[in-house]
């Protein structure tokens, strides 16, 4: 798909000189205007377009915001309130950081439900998924990050427990936990020196977040977009050009994004956040109830799950981890799961355990929470290291189309299989 | 020429010799670059506190701040360390002493405190677990079910004698290196 024949024409003699020195129009033109998109890609298709959005939001409030905020433990507190209260338009800019983050991961986790119900990561979209695994990890690390910064108790307690974490390694070869812990604290406790780095590679992950998305949308190319129907594209008929067509249905979903970004951001600008963050932060007391942000919570329930403080923070680390590893746990033969009548139920039961194991991981770890967490948590992992390979290997899946445009437009003329989808006849070799 | 093996050449020597060298120096550059995120000379140099006791009455505790983490200093009655003294060790989930002063003694309780001031325990106040403070240095505090204290995170619960008796934390919490400076004044660090 990558290797169709560029249609650029510089229209003017600056453009025809420009392309002979340094082609980048050639370059957009090719890869976001002429580039052939499957003619069935539905309103999931959208979501890519929506996170590059969310990204530069990100960026531009952040640096907006990095103006104004103070990364010392006496001042960062009183900053973020300074930014609220008095830097013109602070108020605003604040919250389309915040609330940006939470939609964000609204956005990543449909755009990776949408890869994992549609097969987007098999064959021959490995490197592209695994790509998408390493942005979604570095998007943790920098949300982390970011929720130290504003400095109240959810903060300090969030960074000191999750630090901790590394402490459980004092229990393969004793000492190398605190070692790494005292390493990342710049202290022998959470301090002013932590939320300073903290503050440090805040700023620097975004970045290496364009650099992974650059590779993603290389990748992406290179291999083409995968489809609702997940059969490969073959003739012209089965794609129409990126732009207007796909470009236009990104910006409808992006308007329609949009709507509950700014209804939270103006009207509940706090809602996704914790009233403890609005205590600065008190290394002497802890809040009685440390919840980390809603779109940890399903990995925070996984963490809590398992009693053994090692086991628990393993089971945590693995469940990001095996996300990598799906292109070769799943066996199907067929990449869409719209075809599956067996795996369809079990990646319904996937869905539903992630949503059980956030509000799971929202309530007090003990008696029948904790109960349930085990369950899911067993689930969580069966759906990758069991259903993935033995439902692909067992289930008959449905008959496939022969093409997306015999999808999209049913079958021309009465005949069968062997009738050729019109508009495909002329050489469909030829892109 | 292509049938001959090539013997080396002082030029061979030269690309090994200078690529060892340069790998050697790029990576003990990389030292300082991973050192400067330890602790630095201010934070270790807050590692000794001295802390008066005589208003610590019995059965009240205080919480003090050393190297930034909070260290509990509790005065305990006399049913508190019976109730510690008289703990199996066999029912402990960790064996160990956990005492900077004598680290790998099995973990009785008069291996973690002074002999002759047994009322006094001093303790790292950070759960084992992932760091938060557990609750019971007030009157008004949940202590769990062990009577000594009890942390919210992750519901461990903790003996008179600081040590895990249920829940998640996998270690007793940490005695410090304590000293009695004299009867009334101890100095942690």
């Amino acid at each position: 798909m990558a290797q169709h024949e560029s249609t650029y024409k510089p229209s003017n003699n600056f453009g025809k000189w420009m392309d002979e020195r340094l082609p980048v129009a050639r370059l957009v033109h090719d890869s976001f205007v002429d580039f052939p998109t499957p003619r069935n890609l539905n309103y999931l298709w959208t979501f890519g377009g929506i996170l590059t959005f969310c990204l530069v939001a990100q960026l531009v409030t952040g640096i907006v915001l990095a103006m104004h905020y103070q990364p010392s433990a006496d001042e960062a507190f009183n900053s973020v309130e300074r930014i609220r209260r008095d830097v013109n338009f602070g108020w605003m800019i604040r919250n389309f950081h915040a609330v940006g983050a939470s939609m964000f991961f609204i956005a990543v986790y449909v755009h990776i439900f949408r890869g994992l119900y549609y097969g987007s990561y098999k064959a021959p979209r490995e490197i592209l998924w695994i790509l998408g695994v390493f942005i979604f990890l570095a998007m943790m690390a920098t949300a982390f990050m970011g929720y130290a910064l504003p400095w109240g108790q959810m903060s300090f307690w969030g960074v000191t427990v999750i630090t901790n974490l590394f402490s459980s390694l004092d229990s393969i070869i004793p000492g190398l936990g605190t070692s790494i812990v005292q390493w990342l604290w710049g202290g022998y406790a959470v301090t002013g020196a932590t939320l300073n780095r903290f503050f440090s590679l805040h700023y620097l992950l975004p970045f290496v977040i364009i650099g992974l998305v650059i590779l993603h949308v290389w990748a992406l190319h290179v291999v083409g977009q995968n489809n609702p129907t997940g059969v490969e594209p073959k003739t012209k008929a089965d794609t129409v050009p990126m732009g207007p067509y796909a470009i236009a249905k990104d910006a409808v979903a992006m308007f329609a994004f949009l709507i509950p970004f700014a209804w939270f951001v103006f009207f509940l600008p706090d809602y996704l956040g914790h009233a403890d963050n609005f205590t600065p932060a008190n290394p002497l007391v802890t809040p009685p109830h440390i919840v980390p942000e809603w779109y940890f919570l399903p990995f925070y329930a996984i963490l809590r799950a398992i009693p053994s403080k090692l086991g628990g923070v393993m089971a945590m680390f693995a469940a990001i981890a095996v996300l990598a590893f799906v292109p070769w746990l799943d066996r199907s033969r067929v990449r869409s799961t719209k075809y599956r009548p067996v795996y369809k139920w079990f990646f319904l039961l996937f869905v539903i355990t992630c949503l059980a194991l956030g509000y799971l991981g929202s309530k007090p770890a003990d008696g029948i929470y904790v109960f349930w967490a085990r369950i899911f948590t067993f689930y969580y992992f069966a759906h990758f290291i069991l259903v993935m390979p033995f439902v692909g290997l067992l289930e008959t899946p449905k008959k496939l189309p022969n093409s997306i445009s015999e999808s999209v437009l049913g079958k021309s003329g009465g005949g069968g299989g062997d009738t050729v989808p019109s508009g495909a006849t002329a050489s469909p070799e030829k892109r | 020429m292509a049938d001959v093996a090539e013997e080396p050449k002082r030029r061979d020597f030269l690309v090994i010799a200078g690529g060892t060298m340069a790998a050697v120096g790029a990576a003990s550059l990389l030292w300082p670059f991973v050192q400067q995120m330890n602790p630095d000379a201010s934070a270790q140099a807050l590692s000794s506190v001295e802390i008066d006791i005589t208003p610590i009455k019995t059965g009240q505790a205080i919480t003090v701040l050393w190297r930034g983490k909070p260290v509990f200093i509790r005065n305990r009655t006399n049913e508190e360390i019976e109730a510690a003294k008289a703990v199996e060790l066999a029912v402990l989930v960790d064996p160990l002493a956990r005492n900077d002063n004598d680290p790998g003694l099995p973990a009785t309780d008069a291996n973690r405190t002074v002999a002759g001031k047994e009322n006094w325990l001093v303790l790292v106040g950070v759960c084992t677990h992932l760091g938060c403070i557990p609750k019971g240095q007030s009157m008004a505090d949940t202590k769990g079910e062990f009577d000594g204290w009890f942390c919210p995170c992750h519901g461990s619960h903790y003996d008179t004698s600081g040590r895990i008796r249920k829940g998640p934390a996998p270690q007793n919490l940490e005695v410090p290196p304590v000293t009695f400076v004299s009867d009334t004044k101890i100095k942690i660090g």
